[in-house]
């Protein structure tokens, strides 16, 4: 489908408006615009507890990461979570998704799903730590009302109690 | 808890509104940066930990001055889901309530 060239980024700076694009995809197959979430307000506010290189970082991605093993993400508005050890390298993780082209991560699920990157960050003081749970998710839900009632309360149950047991301080969120 | 978001979507984000994040010009899917390139990779974990630090405004998105390449030609092949020949119809997938493994070798392991 050609977008109109109105939607495209015209110049290497400007980062490309995926919003506009899918309601110029909407628009062309005649569907009705996609209902993006909006949260207006000013977000919620917690100071860092400590600099980076003193803080526990807790990984959450939602780019379908699963580990070799477990069952894999659906695409149907799946609202599971993955519990994967960070450990491990991650020859042993998997992605799935719809909405991203996935060649790239399945080659080096680093780029999605940074486990790897983030050990090495430890070794090299930039951060103090890395949880030994990450959380992988499936972020291609259509559904607010699943992702706010049971996605959503199911990432925060796991990164508090990460944080009860003094294995978090910080969570790091890579969506794609 | 304190949180900091990475995006390659930038109005997205905004329009989601999280505390903190950082934006890195990439093609969706790359969010952390090249494939096999532990180093650019490293360094856009670093940048957005230093932003994390340096951010104090809640809904601030930090650019980190991240690109794929010295021109952005990648872009002009962008479509809603990422960077493809775009010439389709309707690309958006079936989508059934059937576990998608990456693998035949994952779905024996998960036992299905």
């Amino acid at each position: 489908m050609q977008v109109p060239w109105q939607h495209r980024a015209m110049d290497a700076g400007t980062p490309v408006d995926y919003i506009a694009l899918t309601r110029a995809q909407y628009d062309e197959l005649g569907y009705p615009p996609y209902q993006w979430a909006e949260r207006p307000d000013t977000p919620p506010w917690t100071p860092l507890r400590a600099p980076m290189a003193e803080s526990k970082v807790a990984l959450i991605g939602s780019g379908g990461a699963y580990l070799s093993g477990q069952v894999a993400f659906h695409w149907k508005d799946d609202t599971g979570i993955r519990r994967i050890p960070t450990s491990e390298p991650a020859t042993d993780i998997r992605v799935t998704h719809f909405a991203y082209d996935l060649v790239p991560a399945r080659e080096d699920p680093n780029i999605v799903f940074p486990v790897d990157r983030l050990r090495e960050l430890v070794d090299e003081g930039v951060i103090g730590g890395l949880a030994p749970t990450a959380i992988g998710c499936m972020g291609g839900i259509y559904s607010a009302r699943r992702t706010t009632e049971d996605l959503a309360p199911a990432i925060v149950a796991e990164v508090v109690a990460m944080s009860d047991a003094g294995e978090a301080d910080v969570a790091l969120l890579v969506p794609v | 808890m304190p949180t900091i978001c990475l995006t390659a979507a930038r109005s997205i984000t905004a329009s989601v509104n999280p505390p903190r994040a950082t934006f890195v010009d990439l093609p969706l899917g790359n969010t952390v940066g090249r494939p096999h390139d532990p180093e650019f990779q490293r360094d856009v974990l670093r940048r957005t930990f230093a932003a994390a630090e340096a951010m104090d405004q809640p809904g601030t998105i930090t650019d980190l001055g991240v690109g794929w390449d010295s021109d952005g030609s990648w872009k002009r092949f962008a479509t809603s889901t990422g960077v493809g020949s775009g010439d389709g119809g309707d690309d958006r997938r079936q989508r059934v309530e059937i576990p998608q493994y990456q693998y035949e070798s994952d779905r024996l392991a998960a036992g299905g």
